[in-house]
């Protein structure tokens, strides 16, 4: 038998019950079939499983579900209905995707930076954003990422 | 429910069996090679004539695009192409991948793998593309891949639209009692001029069933076009920012279990014992099953969720039997060296005949370089995974895969079932590159899924397992020789390319019982077909094998010779005291490789190439014409204290026609990045029969901070379409080495640069 884990998703308090060790990745996938959250390299490379914690970037592949403290958003939690976060309407008008595999880790990444700097610069970006993309979606990472600091300051 | 939900619940039901009544229609009304896949799925009041355009009485239009959406908008543009000629918005339809069927066979990909160049229509080459194209109607390849998707569709998915159209408009015609001249058409309906009364397609669709097809096609004059040229936004986009549950990874079904794979190093060497106690003794884990089938043998672990499987797969005590002579790269190299001591296995193109003139370049005159190149694995960033399930008498797997077909035909063959009982839904893929070309991944979840029939299994692997089972881009050696003569012309150039050879061993794999006719011209691609205008050309693959499993990697064998060849025509102009620009143009003054030339003029333009640098800085400028597709780019960097950033990159591509702009730039710019990340560190090698890179931290890729600026342009000169997808790869490590000779005077012949340069 596993133990209860208490867990805050996207607004919603919730109980699983899965192995304390178990990445929150896995549990998100797995158990409460949150697909958004994508599971890249197991060992906190690639950033495709970025996910919230109290508004900060974690990867979740390297992030044990038993020892979560505080309140997890994932990319389905950050836009309300079909209203779209400001970063993701950003995504779309710069048509930033190619494969899209990695972009919800990109976008959650772009979503706590912008919270922490709303201002970035050229540097800021390139140090915060880590996470890998393999279809080479960079510049239009970077374009698309400063378009919605504008929207957000306006 | 998600889109994917939505698609793999039709796909059990049958594709198409979306609305009572509705309309299916396509190209090959008056052309049938193959049954419709439709008509076996009929459903009362259904006229499936043809899997592109179906429109439900609902006005539902769904626009079948056969081919794996991998992130190159292939899905965007082929809908496009229908929409066109059928009068709709993109906005207005649904875009669905299709099943698996020899019906949507891809006869272009097969057409340019002749050992014919691009440029080369002599009667010969002609009659060799017809030929494959006639093998691959039979073999009915529903693949993706060799940059190929929009050319093999660019007539026949016009005409889909256009047969539809044909149908609608008779049909609207009996509706309104007028005559088809009377008739307008608009945003999925057709209005009667006179009355101004509309009806929408869905209306007319079961009407337009019945009318008999058109005889010939009348498809737009471009200069009427709508949607095609102009930049279209990705049907799959909202998906895609939202976390959609789009990808094979995704698929999640009622009582599935969960499982990874632990493979044997390599195709060959086989399982001889195990030790599973310490893996079933992990929570969560249910069982452990052998594999052993044509791609490899291993274990597989079946557990209640992924994070459970991965622990078992990793605590498995597992002992091999490894027939294998090659056991580290060092005798690889070996083999390839001894390899270009021997008689050449093939040659191709060339010109001039006399073999003397390639062995007698005075000593003075003489140029000549090695290139090295390793190993690559794919890499993409979604691991390999597979959905299966055995469903009684049948087989359903759900995977990302850019060949369907060859999965079923394997399939059917390791289980000697017919392949009519193997269906395969293609979900969107996280990344393919060529990986997904290869069915391991998908043959491996249908024999877990014995295991646990009846019950479906979704078979993720772990980004070790990925990175060390690949179909990697094989290693070569390029040694080139040339001779420069004292007014700076090259008058002879001598290539000779190592390496194994893709196509011995992709067949054994997916066709097992074919071989191979011919020589294996991926080994040569990039080398003996470009554009060049020398006296005395020869071009030589001595061929090896090296007991690794190789397959296709985003630009296949231009990846390897498109560095060899550019790397050293920079050479040669260096050896000729010329600029590499000048040197370039001097050598393509034939009238058919005038694409070549204008590409190179603008890129040289845009980077402002006669403009000169601060010490330190460098640019390098190659081409390379890959897939129909003319490619040139300019690569600026700045190099100081013996670190490499990588400023800036131009590049011109010139693909004949450009269908959709914005998409096109897209794929070039990935190509480049693609292209870029191999210089920075990428390599597989082998030490003690295993791969020595397992994780992202050892095997990574471009990042943000890495990335540089990315300018292009499309020109429309070349009197042939071409593809998108992999031409931006292959000019852009030449660019960058010739970049950084021209910065230091350092030239480096091998990948990863960074072995004898760092990056940032």
């Amino acid at each position: 038998m596993y133990p209860k884990i208490p867990l805050t998703v996207n607004g919603q308090k919730q109980e699983i019950e899965a192995d304390p060790e178990m990445p929150l990745l896995w549990a998100l996938r797995d158990i409460m079939d949150i697909k958004g959250t994508k599971f890249g390299c197991g060992i906190a490379a690639c950033g495709a499983c970025t996910v919230l914690i109290d508004g900060e970037a974690v990867r979740s592949c390297s992030q044990p579900v038993g020892e979560v403290e505080g309140e997890i958003t994932t990319i389905e939690g950050i836009s309300q209905g079909d209203e779209l976060h400001a970063v993701q309407l950003a995504w779309m008008k710069h048509s930033v995707p190619q494969c899209g595999y990695c972009q919800s880790g990109q976008i959650m990444a772009a979503v706590a930076l912008l919270e922490e700097n709303p201002t970035p610069t050229d540097e800021d970006i390139s140090r915060a954003m880590t996470n890998l993309c393999r279809c080479g979606t960079y510049p239009k990472i970077k374009a698309a990422l400063k378009d919605a600091a504008q929207t957000l300051g306006a | 429910m998600s889109r994917l939900g939505k698609y793999t619940r039709r796909a059990f039901l049958g594709l198409g069996v979306a609305a009572a009544g509705g309309l299916a229609v396509g190209f090959y009304f008056y052309k049938k090679p193959y049954a419709n896949p439709l008509d076996a799925k009929k459903a009362e009041g259904e006229a499936p004539l043809n899997p592109y355009v179906m429109i439900a009485n609902d006005n539902t239009i769904t626009i079948i695009a056969p081919r794996a959406e991998m992130g190159q908008g292939v899905h965007t543009t082929l809908a496009a192409l229908v929409a066109e000629e059928l009068e709709v918005p993109l906005e207005h339809v649904i875009v669905e991948h299709g099943p698996s069927s020899p019906a949507y066979f891809n006869a272009a990909m097969l057409e340019e793998s002749t050992p014919f160049p691009f440029y080369d229509e002599s009667v010969l080459a002609e009659l060799a593309r017809g030929s494959m194209k006639i093998v691959a109607t039979f073999l009915g390849l529903n693949i993706t891949g060799g940059s190929s998707s929009t050319t093999d569709a660019f007539v026949k998915m016009r005409e889909a639209g256009y047969a539809a159209k044909f149908v609608l408009v008779k049909a609207a015609a009996e509706h309104f009692g007028t005559s088809e001249d009377n008739l307008a058409l608009a945003d999925g309906t057709v209005t009667d001029k006179a009355s101004g009364q509309s009806v929408t397609y869905g209306e007319l669709a079961s009407r337009a069933a019945v009318v008999s097809p058109p005889g010939e096609t009348k498809l737009k004059k471009a200069s009427d076009w709508k949607i095609l040229g102009k930049t279209q936004k990705r049907v799959e986009l909202k998906d895609k920012v939202t976390g959609g549950r789009i990808f094979g990874i995704d698929v999640q079904l009622p009582n599935m279990l969960y499982s990874t794979v632990r493979m044997a190093p390599r195709k060959g060497v086989s399982l001889r014992s195990y030790d599973k106690t310490a893996t079933l003794a992990i929570p969560g884990v249910k069982d452990v099953v052998e594999i052993r089938t044509i791609t490899g043998e291993g274990l597989g672990v079946i557990a209640e969720n992924t994070w459970a499987a991965f622990k078992g797969a990793e605590a498995l005590e597992i002992k091999w039997d490894d027939p294998h002579s090659f056991q580290n790269s060092d005798q690889m190299w070996s083999a390839l060296e001894d390899a270009l001591t021997q008689e050449a296995t093939f040659e191709l193109g060339g010109t001039g005949s006399d073999a003397e003139v390639f062995t007698s370049i005075p000593e003075s005159e003489a140029v000549s370089a090695q290139y090295r190149l390793p190993f690559l694995a794919h890499a993409t960033m979604e691991p390999m995974n597979a959905t299966a399930q055995h469903d009684g008498s049948k087989i359903r797997v759900w995977t990302g895969t850019q060949a369907p077909g060859l999965i079923q035909s394997v399939i059917s063959r390791h289980f000697d079932m017919d392949s009519a009982d193997i269906d395969i839904a293609t979900t969107r893929l996280g990344g393919g590159f060529g990986r997904r070309l290869e069915v391991d991944f998908a043959l491996y979840a249908s024999v877990i899924a014995k295991a646990t029939a009846p019950n479906p299994v979704k078979v993720t692997w772990t980004r070790e397992e990925d990175t060390q089972h690949d179909a990697y881009r094989p290693m070569a050696i390029g040694e080139f020789k040339g001779q420069v003569t004292p007014d700076g012309t090259l008058k002879t150039m001598d290539m000779h390319v190592a390496s194994p050879s893709i196509i011995q061993s992709v067949m054994p794999r997916t066709f097992p019982g074919i071989s191979p006719i011919g020589p294996d011209n991926t080994v040569l691609d990039g080398a003996f077909n470009q554009p060049l205008d020398v006296e005395n050309i020869r071009c030589k693959a001595h061929v090896a094998d090296l007991q690794v499993p190789v397959g296709f990697w985003r630009s296949v064998g231009n990846s390897v010779n498109g560095f060899f060849h550019e790397s050293f025509i920079d050479e040669a102009a260096h050896k000729a005291g010329r600029d590499p620009l000048e040197f370039r143009l001097a050598h393509l003054t034939s009238d058919e490789f005038r694409p070549a030339r204008e590409a190179l003029k603008r890129v040289a333009e845009m980077s402002g190439w006669v403009t000169p640098l601060p010490a330190g800085k460098g640019r390098g400028i190659a081409h390379v014409l890959s897939f129909g597709t003319w490619t040139a780019q300019v690569v600026q960097v700045d190099v100081k204290d013996n670190t490499v950033t990588i400023e800036e990159v131009w590049a011109v591509a010139d693909p004949g026609i450009v269908l959709d702009p914005g998409m096109f730039r897209d794929q070039i710019m990935s190509g480049i990045n693609f292209g870029l990340s191999q210089a920075l560190g990428q390599e597989i090698t082998w030490a003690e029969g295993e791969v020595e890179q397992a994780n992202f931290d050892t095997f990574d890729a471009m990042r943000m901070y890495q990335a540089p600026r990315i300018t292009i342009e499309l020109l429309e000169n070349s009197p042939r379409m071409g593809g998108a997808g992999e031409p931006g790869t292959p000019p852009s490590t030449p660019a960058l080495a010739n970049a950084i000779f021209a910065a230091t005077g350092k030239r480096i012949r091998q990948m990863p640069l960074s072995n004898e340069i760092d990056f940032i």
